[in-house]
């Protein structure tokens, strides 16, 4: 047995479990399945790789200098990059103080906390780097064969991207614990990682919604106005470009300063992890104490009963806000069009635009929702044993599931009924058939699992993964073509029909 | 005049999955009767329940609950039914009282009806003080009271129960059998599976002794020794006895 509980001996635990966790998910926990990963892992690469070198080779041929235009583009990026790692770590480094089962063991062991944390933590940082560095690589290594090798040191800038933003998940959400306590860190934590996940894109939007009233996005990078505004090439924020684009100087400096921020604050908060991890584990207690109101039963139909049951358990689930807050948060650019055409600045043919969002945010979530309704009930047994039909028990979980979806899109429905009554019911209808759709393909393949494994509902099928998005974005475009009068709008109908017939015939019986 | 239905009936019921779980099992429970079903691990108690509650479908045979067949119909029988798994169902994020309600409204009780017996079974099993706290923060003990108190809301006439009287405390154990107690004392009849035989030696009027899916032994606790040959001795020794004299069959 090697010697216990050291810093590599908790290191090589956690990568054990890391790897094994990984492959479980990826192959949905079937060995005979890793052959075919490693093969679709190499398509997936290769495949990637050569739609890099297509949007990279037009501008990288001529070479690629470190001009202000250059600098503002890899810094938007980065930042960009940023934003989703920072809300990758803070949602993982939150998790960590609210795990029990590992913990339970191993705090209760005389082995020392304050390694594990450590561990831990730099764990949180390589798995925050490793999952940028599968979506950026294609694009660094398309650089470095375009363009010269120097571009491979935007490795060196991903992990210290990845430092960086874990040492700030970590020092915010201890911030929160200390300040908030353990109950509310939990829940402004969720928001926190969901705002900053869609901040960036929603903030470009935005702008971009308010410089030029439509929705077609990214190129505000772009404006000459920012390339204006930004700073010299010679100021000390474009470091980190400068280090993305083979600066050993800038590389260096930016991940020394990153690694060592790092090192600091997990030597800083790891004393006090032991204190928070039982500070969290003591929420449910204090949740329960101040809920003390005498209230009485409702006559209600045994549909209603269920329905109810749903939306209380959606409402008070402490971790679905952050998988729900994303897609709803998607809703606020088209949201910001509609207060803007209020304003008679747009016209309602820029409102075209919304209807594709709001018609795929709706699939999106009604799937989502579905899978926690159905597959995470928790009491399987107790509904199944009730006088009541496995008929009537599904659809009261799919009207309470389309019921919460309407609940959140109704306000920008009514919004846009003001503006465009006949956009208002292109959207409806396709709002409708999105989410119906979204909510059957999870129906098909339902398989029982525990509410709390929602992050994983992927795991048991890739199909039905791919056969929502396919569905939700062709429901997307059916509506969006629709809008515009487009007899390309059938096409995209019969594309999405196509697909769920397809997903239903392949559903397990 | 014809004899009232018995509370359930069970006859030549099978269920196989990678081998037969149950086999050809015969059993009749009498309302107001409380039963206890006794076997080693994998016997098929369980799978028994679950077929009993609607929960699983059989391969073959039948099962009628007070004259109702419970296999074409499901609905009808499964409101005379309740089912507590050794596990408890509940929801965490619900409090005991919504749990309740809930309950009560998946049986289609009447609103104040259900109110009514919600507070008489918080009562009774100790759950006032946390009946309006959520759920999440319970020990598995109160877990169960819950779930107990669920099954007993819409006062079923046949409680299907295994294990109900895991992990709890000896206090919660006396309190749940004095209300099951209560419940035959009422004309309900009870199913229960145990592993702790001296429940079921002083609170079962019949005893049935399963394994390999097929019912070996049943009667009263006086007749499973007069069939074990064996005066006197306790309801272990007799379980034991026939558990390996069956084992020893080919």
């Amino acid at each position: 047995m090697s010697q216990s509980a050291t810093l590599v001996w908790f290191a090589r635990h956690e990568f054990r479990l890391f790897w094994r966790d990984w492959i479980s998910m990826m192959t949905a926990g079937k060995r005979s399945r890793e052959s075919v990963l490693a093969v679709v892992a190499v398509v997936v690469a290769l495949l990637s790789h050569l739609l890099a070198y297509a949007i990279i080779a037009p501008f990288a041929e001529a070479g690629i200098w470190p001009d202000k235009t250059t600098l503002v583009t890899v810094t938007g990026s980065a930042i960009l990059s940023w934003m989703l790692m920072l809300s990758q770590a803070m949602e993982s480094v939150t998790r960590a103080f609210y795990a029990r089962a590992s913990l339970d063991l191993i705090l209760s062991s005389p082995a020392s906390a304050r390694r594990l944390f450590a561990v831990r933590m730099t764990g949180i940082g390589l798995a925050t780097t490793l999952l940028m560095t599968v979506l950026a690589s294609p694009f660094i290594n398309a650089l470095a064969f375009i363009d010269g090798p120097r571009w491979l040191a935007a490795y060196g800038v991903l992990l210290a991207m990845g430092a960086l933003a874990t040492t700030l998940a970590l020092a915010v959400t201890v911030m929160l614990f200390r300040s908030l306590g353990p109950k509310r860190t939990r829940l402004v934590s969720q928001i926190l990682f969901a705002v900053i996940a869609a901040a960036f894109v929603i903030g470009s939007q935005a702008a971009t919604i308010l410089i030029t009233s439509s929705l077609s996005g990214i190129s505000l990078l772009r404006l000459e106005s920012i390339v204006d505004f930004a700073p010299e090439t010679t100021s000390f924020i474009w470091w980190p470009a400068h280090a993305a684009m083979g600066n050993v100087t800038a590389l260096v400096f930016f991940l020394g300063i990153s690694l060592a921020l790092l090192t600091l604050v997990i030597a800083i908060f790891s004393a006090t992890f032991e204190d928070h991890v039982s500070a969290a584990s003591g929420v449910a207690y204090h949740r329960a104490k101040k809920r003390h109101r005498l209230t009485r039963f409702r006559r209600v139909s045994t549909k209603h009963a269920l329905r109810r049951k749903e939306w209380k358990l959606l409402c008070r689930d402490p971790w679905l806000l952050s998988h729900t807050l994303i897609q709803v948060l998607y809703l606020l650019p088209p949201a910001l069009l509609l207060l803007h055409y209020v304003g008679e600045s747009v016209s309602t043919s820029a409102l075209v635009g919304l209807l594709p969002i709001l018609v795929m945010a709706s699939g999106q979530l009604a799937g989502g929702l579905t899978w926690v309704t159905v597959a995470g009930e928790d009491a399987p047994d107790l509904v199944t044993s009730a006088p009541i039909s496995a008929r009537a028990i599904i659809t009261a979980k799919i009207e309470a599931v389309l019921g919460a979806v309407g609940f959140i899109v109704a306000p920008l429905l009514v919004a846009l009924a003001l503006a465009s009554p006949r956009l208002a019911t292109v959207a409806v209808l396709g709002i409708v058939v999105s989410a119906f759709s979204g909510t059957m393909i999870q129906i098909w393949f339902r398989a029982q699992a525990r509410r709390s494994t929602f992050r994983r509902r992927q795991i048991p099928s890739r199909i039905v993964t791919l056969a929502e998005a396919l569905s939700s974005i062709l429901w997307a475009s059916t509506a969006g073509l629709a809008a515009l009068g487009s007899w390309f709008a059938a096409g995209a109908a019969f594309a999405a029909l196509l697909v769920l017939a397809v997903t239903w015939m392949i559903r397990p019986r | 005049m014809s004899l009232p239905a018995p509370a359930l009936e069970i006859r030549g019921l099978k269920k196989y999955f990678d081998r037969p779980a149950v086999d050809c099992l015969d059993l009749t429970i009498r309302a107001g009767e409380f039963y206890a079903l006794l076997g080693p691990n994998g016997a098929g108690k369980t799978t028994t329940l679950r077929i009993v509650a609607g929960l699983l479908r059989p391969n073959a045979g039948s099962v009628k609950v007070f004259g109702i067949d419970a296999l074409s119909d499901p609905i009808e029988a499964k409101r005379l039914i309740a089912w507590v798994s050794d596990e408890p169902m509940i929801y965490d994020n619900l409090t005991p009282f919504e749990y309740l309600e809930f309950v009560a409204g998946l049986w289609s009780i009447d609103a104040t009806t259900g109110e009514a017996r919600a507070r008489e079974l918080i009562e009774w099993l100790g759950l006032a003080p946390y009946a309006h706290e959520r759920c999440q923060s319970f020990s598995r003990g109160m877990r169960q009271k819950v779930a107990i108190a669920g099954a007993l809301v819409h006062e079923p006439q046949l409680l299907v129960l295994d294990e109900p009287l895991n992990g709890l405390d000896a206090g919660s154990a006396r309190q749940v059998k004095e209300v099951l107690t209560e419940r035959v004392r009422d004309g309900a009849a009870i199913v229960m599976t145990t592993h702790i035989l001296e429940i079921a030696e002083r609170m079962a009027e019949r005893i049935g002794v399963i394994d390999k899916g097929r019912l070996i032994a049943e009667g009263t606790l006086e007749e499973l020794r007069w069939q074990a040959g064996k005066a006197g001795n306790t309801l272990e020794d007799i379980f034991l006895d026939l558990v390996a004299e069956q084992s020893s069959v080919p």
